[in-house]
């Protein structure tokens, strides 16, 4: 992952968010990845997300595993912290950050050959936990770094780019999500910063785990004629099954509101991500009607995107657990340590 | 804190057999006899009398042949114990074999509800026959209890044997049964049952016995992981990751229940400690890898197969440089091996787990109480030098009961969070780089997550420069490396030193780890009467300390007593001391069950022999 510094020029008129940050200010390292390519798109929309919701940058804990996906913790945020570890443990390695301290924002970039192969298994159990966490999965439907196997989520009868096809049932993010109880699914197109721009923002206010799958083309490996994860393809496939709109902090709309096909997030700052049903009758609450609906869409060839089911009601890891409000890692020792009277009573027989 | 040589010996003023004394009982396993061995080992640790426990127990839950042995020993050898003097078959399954292995002289207590198929076999020996499950039958209604307390009519009639005192084994039932007078009443019976019986129908007590003495004053019973447990509790640690495995279960089991009593906020009820049962044990050192990185002190608990699969995050929780702690409770390997037996076959893969130069502090106890001290000093390490420590325990230390010092705790004690900058400290400082400017011990400061920008830096297990940037220069990835490789040479001088015991005119060296310790300083005063005299070092971790490479050197020949087929400890010294590789021969016993005295005299004195013939004395 070479690392190439980007200029600091600044332009003196740019425009500053709530915590008086540019958005020169959330964005990292120059990308090394291949010109065109969909991660660097999405890389942006979260620069934006991130500043439009004036998120102090050293809040936001940045995760990976390996990949071109996990590249991209390098792409934003010079200002916080990074983990980019290894191949399909980056589940794990949240875990353990989000239990120390359970104020930070944890934001992780993985693709579809870390989540759904290598680390399928840990992204299983991370959706059982309910960890707080923006989870996005990158999602182009092939291993770029070793230059164009079919992963996972690869269609079948998609086609590498030497024309074989695959043959095997691809793994659908959402689903697996939907079957294991997951509490937050959407789906973004890189090739559409409007609309994943307010779905990322909905992922950061939800409190639990917030799977974000994005298609993100690979220009290198996956955008040709038989792919059905190239821009062409999802351009022509996408169908939006909910609009989101992000609502600036105003108290009258503080309280939910109820109506039908509306579903609301409330932004720390009590700002509102609302996620609106387009066709008529679509409810991102209903767990089963949305598994139909994917199923649905899934045999028909589209792909549905926006904000497809959000649970608010599950306990998060913390609140499973009952650990204290305050971050672990903020428990002074002499509130850990029984002391030396309590370890003398130990052991009598 | 404690740093524990086996409790010493009394001297020679007992009459022989008189305190030492080797019982074993034979049972099926699943039939609740643990309860009814603790109590006659506690009864006779009450009596102040040094005694330990071995538990030898098939990977089942329920069925097959079990055995537990207790030595009564008025010297303090703790080790396992030579032939039994005693048995106490309750299983027809292997009495043939119980019977065959009692020493001549001994006894054999047996249920003679089911009569021998056959005869024993020996006429140097003592068969004492009482038909337990006949009178349990008789005596109990309850069909559970009718089982459950012919553990406990053993358990009367040992101590009637062995002259136990009856009033502490009334009190331990009275204590363990306190709130369940039904229990209390037929526990109690039972050991009158089984205490009556032997009196009335043998010569009890037996010569061989036990006499009170005060040598367990001070003194604790304890198994390994519940004191490695509750070190990770004294050492702050408030995050914890593992996946059940045989033989650590019980380390995360007591860490939890410690967490009940002592993680638990005094205003809100809530927990300041978080424990994940994780998928696997990817799953949980990357759990303990995220929480290190993120400044919790944090551990699993683990035994070979799960340490195999955490190499790789080892790996790049070393070259990250991540404190994370480990406990391995060896079992017997290769592959599932023998899960329930111990073993001290993993230390080359301690020492160097995972892929591409990789080396780890690892810490070895010697018994319970340094699984406690151990614990505390591991986190320490781990956060001072930034990189995994690994604990190695094994199942004789981490399931058995052992009778070590009462744990003491120091406090003045502050844990050692090594270098760590703050956002005030960074305000002093024009720029922060994560691996520059080391300190005399190779470490560089590290900041958290959370902790402002000025000391945000992205971890990566790709090449990086002392920077902390992506680098595929050679001379700027090789700077790091090479530092690492002083850090690990530099915490030898921060870990525990080896335990050294000398003796006048000793030429000869005896090396051990970990749960050797007994054994191999039994064997050493066995030698001594044969005329060889030898010095002891029981070595507690790696990287070695200078006086671990002196002593090698300082000796004609050394013997490195271990539990593993591969003379793995032997091949890391030579590896570290070449200078004292021809002077190295290894003793080795890999059977899973723990190592006797016997079996190193035996190996020094088979060793020594050709050695002795060619220069007589």
């Amino acid at each position: 992952m070479p690392t190439v510094v980007r200029p600091a020029v600044r332009h003196p008129g740019l425009p500053v968010n709530a915590l008086g940050l540019t958005v020169r200010d959330y964005e990292g390292g120059m990308s090394t990845l291949c010109a065109g390519c969909g991660h660097d798109s999405v890389t942006a929309a979260l620069v934006q997300a991130l500043w439009e919701l004036a998120v102090p940058p050293h809040r936001v804990a940045k995760l990976s595993g390996i990949g071109c996906s996990a590249k991209t913790v390098g792409y934003f945020l010079n200002g916080a912290h990074g983990f980019n570890g290894a191949h399909g443990r980056m589940a794990p390695i949240a875990t353990g950050a989000g239990a120390a301290n359970r104020d930070l924002l944890l934001i992780g970039i993985s693709g579809d050959g870390d989540s759904l192969s290598i680390g399928i298994g840990h992204l299983v159990h991370l959706i059982r936990r309910n960890l707080r966490m923006v989870y996005i999965i990158e999602n182009n439907g092939v291993y770029g770094l070793t230059k164009g196997q079919f992963s996972p989520s690869a269609d079948i009868g998609s086609t590498t780019s030497k024309g074989t096809a695959n043959v095997m049932e691809p793994i659908d993010p959402m689903l697996l999500g939907l079957s294991l109880g997951a509490t937050f699914l959407a789906r973004g197109f890189s090739g559409d910063k409007a609309e994943l721009i307010p779905i990322l923002k909905a992922a950061t206010a939800h409190r639990g785990l917030a799977i974000v799958d994005v298609i993100s083309p690979c220009v290198s490996f996956n955008d040709h004629e038989g792919s059905t994860k190239s821009y062409r393809f999802t351009r022509e496939h996408e169908v939006r099954v909910t609009e989101t709109d992000f609502v600036p902090p105003r108290p009258e709309i503080l309280a939910s509101i109820g109506w039908e096909g509306i579903t609301d997030l409330t932004l720390h700052d009590g700002s509102l991500v609302r996620a609106r049903a387009v066709p008529s009758g679509y409810d991102p609450t209903d767990r089963i009607a949305v598994e139909e609906h994917l199923r649905e869409a899934r045999a028909c060839g589209e792909v549905p995107t926006g904000i497809l089911f959000v649970d608010s009601s599950r306990p998060d890891l913390h609140e499973m657990s009952g650990t204290v409000s305050q971050p672990l890692v903020d428990v002074p020792y002499a509130k850990l340590c029984p002391g030396a009277a309590e370890l003398e009573k130990f052991g009598s027989v | 804190m404690t740093a524990t040589l086996p409790v010493r010996p009394a001297g020679n003023g007992t009459a022989p057999r008189v305190n030492e004394i080797s019982i074993r009982i034979a049972t099926v396993n699943g039939t609740g006899s643990a309860s009814a061995n603790n109590l006659l080992m506690r009864a006779i640790f009450r009596m102040g009398v040094p005694v330990s426990g071995k538990n030898l127990f098939p990977s089942n839950i329920q069925g097959l042949p079990t055995w537990y042995e207790i030595r009564v020993s008025g010297r303090g050898y703790s080790a396992r114990a030579p032939r039994p003097n005693l048995v106490v078959a309750m299983n027809a399954q292997t009495r043939k074999r119980d019977i065959a292995e009692v020493s001549p002289g001994g006894c054999v207590l047996w249920d003679s509800t089911w009569p021998l198929q056959e005869p024993p076999g020996r006429d140097d020996i003592h068969l004492l026959e009482i038909p337990i499950a006949r009178i349990c039958a008789q005596e109990f209604r309850d069909a559970k209890q009718r089982i459950l307390l012919q553990n406990v009519v053993y358990a009367g009639a040992v101590a009637a044997l062995l002259d136990i005192d009856m009033g502490i084994m009334g009190a331990l039932v009275d204590e363990r049964y306190a709130r369940r007078d039904k229990l209390r009443e037929a526990n109690r019976r039972a050991l009158a049952i089984g205490h009556d019986y032997a009196h009335k129908h043998f010569e009890a007590p037996l010569p061989c016995h036990v006499e009170p003495m005060d040598l367990t004053r001070g003194s604790i019973i304890v198994d390994g992981n519940t004191s490695a447990a509750l070190g990770c509790i004294y050492a702050g640690a408030t995050v914890a990751a593992w996946y059940p495995i045989t033989p650590s279960t019980s380390l995360m089991d007591a860490f939890t229940s410690f967490s009940r009593r002592y993680r638990r906020d005094p205003d809100t009820g809530r927990a300041t400690a978080l424990i994940i049962q994780a998928e696997d044990e990817m799953g949980a050192i990357g759990t303990v890898i995220g929480a290190g990185w993120t400044g919790a002190r944090a551990f699993t608990s683990t035994s070979g197969p799960g340490l195999s699969l955490m190499n790789e995050l080892l790996g790049l929780a070393y070259y990250m440089e991540v404190p994370a702690v480990v406990f391995d409770v060896q079992r017997a390997g290769p592959s599932t091996g023998l899960p329930t037996r111990t073993q001290q076959a993993d230390i080359l893969m301690a020492a160097h787990a995972s892929h591409g130069d990789t080396a780890h502090i690892v810490l070895f106890p010697g018994d319970p109480a340094e699984c406690f001290d151990f614990a505390v000093r591991a986190f320490d390490l781990a956060e001072r030098f930034q990189t995994p420590v690994l604990v190695l325990s094994d199942l004789d230390i981490g399931m058995n009961d052992w009778v070590v010092p009462r744990l003491r705790w120091d406090q003045r004690y502050a844990p050692d969070r090594g270098r760590v900058l703050h956002p005030a400290d960074l305000e002093e400082i024009e720029a922060y780089h994560r691996y520059s400017d080391p300190d005399p011990d190779w470490v560089c400061a590290r900041t958290l997550p959370g902790s402002g920008s000025k000391g945000a830096w992205l971890a990566r297990g790709s090449g990086h420069n002392r920077l902390g940037a992506y680098t595929e220069d050679p001379g700027e990835y090789r700077e790091v490396l090479d530092r690492l490789s002083r850090k690990h040479a530099a915490s030898a001088l921060r870990g525990p030193e080896p335990v050294i015991e000398r003796r006048p005119g000793a030429r000869i060296g005896l090396v051990t780890v970990g749960s050797g310790g007994p054994a191999v300083w039994e064997a050493a005063e066995l030698l001594a009467e044969q005329g060889v005299v030898t010095d002891l070092m029981r070595i507690r971790g790696f990287p070695f300390s200078p006086p671990v490479r002196e002593f090698l050197t300082e000796h004609e020949r050394c013997f490195v007593v271990e539990q593993n087929r591969d003379a793995q400890l032997h091949s890391l010294l030579v590896i570290a001391v070449p200078a004292a590789a021809e002077r190295l021969d290894s003793l080795l016993v890999y059977s899973g069950i723990p190592v006797t005295a016997a079996e190193v005299t035996d190996g020094v004195m088979t060793r020594l022999s050709p050695e002795a013939a060619a220069c007589p004395p």
